[in-house]
């Protein structure tokens, strides 16, 4: 009896003891990010102005109103390649493939083995590949290109995962009704795996915006004075911007890298904040 | 009445398990016929055969003629023509997570149906058959996920009716429901088989009783004993179903 007592005091402090550790790791977590965050926007976006957002860049203004557009060009541009090849890769490996068929493993070791290589190869794979044998020279089109490919890892391995979590049930009642395989999967399955998909998206845009490495080598650090749509022309984006910025001996220039990182998380936050919306109103029948 | 389908000799394998050991059966025009027998008895297997639910499965191979109005369905018909014509209720409620309507306007829309004034047609005819139209007729735009347990598997249901099929299978259509929605249910049933021929799987064995003109005792694989409900649960031919239907085993 009194064994069984003392055991209890021991397991109540035990667990006393486990509770404060979760608990302080959850709000060491959570302080770095608060800390990192109020840490770049206070610095950034006191220096935030309106020649800084939409000015011509020079050496005062430090401009980032083509970094801006040519960020924003850079993510719509890729997802609109990876997500299809990715969201149909997907379909067949979590739909029409069989178990143990060959070109699953293959196709299963190819996207494992993209998602695990570091982005610096990917850029020079793309420097000498697209900038250099397909003659596209330092460019935003070079540089979507090759994160494209950066991106199709994320997005196959999200929409398949989202593709295998929707319940048979669903299949074998379209099917059971006559509906053939294909309008299975796109009035019946993709809409269902819609939030799981849009998920892997997220992931891809955040790779998309903070990345350097990849595009230093392609789509290049140049900067030009005014934003332009032409994908043959070489612009930097935002990270780059702030990377290039943060290492110039300008004056201001470590300011003005401090309000491009402000400027690089509203962006962030924004299109996270869309998509979020986008996914909830897509999954809301499902969770209603 | 005339047999609507026909099954003859069917083996059924699940790589080397054999399910179904030379079944034969003659389904008979607007009655319901019922499969009884313990779990892994092959009942379900036999239901999943009649629309060719069977071929989703990975390694099942099938020997032996199922007829339906005397065409072989595995040899001379499209699945997809054979499902529409032989509807599927599941064990398990599966509405789409869609609204009421879109639930039951799915069936034939992909049958080819588009204009808005003949689904809307079907919509209401379909679920006034489930009996249900004046339970959900001010919410059908809503999702069916909202419905209860027993709601939607009336929704299944009329889903199954949408599409003017002339069989219809349940597998254990009542087995997840609380005993008032599974009388809604039987008394549907009863109801609906002057225009359909109906096959149900069922645990319960009153419920065999209360709802069908012919049950089908399954052990193992084999049919053991088919016959008329009322014969078969008084005075059964088989030992081996007297001691399933008294409860001595299953």
């Amino acid at each position: 009896m009194d064994r069984n007592i003392s055991n209890l005091r021991q397991r109540k402090i035990k667990s006393a003891i486990f509770k404060s550790l979760v608990w302080l790791c959850g709000m060491l977590t959570v302080g770095i990010l608060v800390y990192i965050l109020l840490f770049i926007l206070l610095r950034g976006i006191p220096k935030i102005n309106m020649e800084f957002l939409f000015g011509q860049y020079n050496t005062t203004t430090l401009s980032a109103f083509s970094s801006i557009v040519a960020t924003v060009q850079m993510i719509v541009l890729s997802l609109l390649v990876s997500v299809p090849i990715g969201v149909f890769c997907a379909i067949y490996l979590a739909e029409y493939a069989t178990r143990g068929n060959k070109v699953v493993k293959i196709i299963r070791l190819a996207v494992d083995t993209l998602a695990g290589i570091p982005s610096i190869v990917y850029g020079l794979f793309g420097l000498i590949f697209f900038v250099k044998i397909l003659g596209f020279r330092a460019s935003i089109l070079s540089g979507i290109c090759t994160i494209s490919i950066m991106i199709l890892p994320v997005i196959i391995s999200s929409s398949e995962e989202a593709i295998k979590s929707v319940p048979d049930m669903y299949r074998e009642g379209s099917l059971g009704l006559g509906a053939t395989r294909l309008r299975t999967v796109f009035r019946i399955v993709l809409p269902t795996a819609m939030p799981g998909i849009l998920s892997g998206v997220i992931l891809a845009i955040g790779r998309i915006v903070g990345e350097t490495a990849a595009l230093i080598f392609t789509s290049g650090t140049n900067v030009l004075k005014n934003p332009t749509l032409d994908l043959h022309a070489s612009q930097r984006t935002l990270a780059i911007h702030m990377y290039m910025l943060a290492s110039e001996g300008l004056p201001h220039s470590k300011d003005m890298a401090f309000a491009t990182g402000a400027i690089l998380i509203l962006v962030v936050f924004l299109v996270n904040y869309a998509t979020t919306k986008a996914a909830g109103r897509l999954g809301r029948l499902n969770n209603e | 009445m005339n047999d609507k389908i026909k099954i003859q000799n069917i083996d059924l394998f699940y790589g080397e398990f054999q399910a179904l050991k030379n079944v034969n059966m003659d389904i008979k025009e607007n009655e319901i016929t019922a499969f009884i027998g313990p779990s892994g008895c092959g009942k379900s297997t036999l239901l999943k055969s009649l629309n060719r639910m069977n071929d989703l499965i990975e390694g099942v191979k099938i020997k032996g003629k199922i007829l339906l109005d005397k065409v072989d369905i595995y040899k001379d018909m499209d699945p997809t023509v054979l499902r529409r014509r032989v509807g599927m209720v599941f064990q398990k409620p599966n509405p789409f997570p869609m609204s009421i309507y879109e639930n039951v306007a799915y069936g034939p829309k992909t049958h080819g149906i588009k204009q808005k004034s003949k689904l809307d047609e079907i919509v209401e005819k379909s679920l006034r058959s489930a009996a249900m139209w004046d339970e959900v007729k001010d919410r059908l735009k809503k999702s069916a996920l909202g419905l209860s347990g027993g709601q939607q598997q009336r929704l299944c249901i009329a889903r199954a009716f949408s599409v003017n099929p002339e069989v219809i299978l349940l597998d254990e259509p009542t087995s997840a429901l609380d005993p008032i929605s599974t009388m809604k249910i039987e008394d549907l049933l009863i109801e609906i088989k002057k225009n359909y021929t109906i096959v149900i799987v069922t645990h319960n064995m009153q419920q065999a009783t209360r709802i069908s003109d012919k049950t089908a005792f399954f052990l193992h694989g084999e049919i053991i004993e088919f016959d008329e409900t009322e014969k078969l649960f008084s005075i059964p031919k088989n030992k081996k179903t007297e001691d399933y239907i008294t409860g001595r085993f299953g």
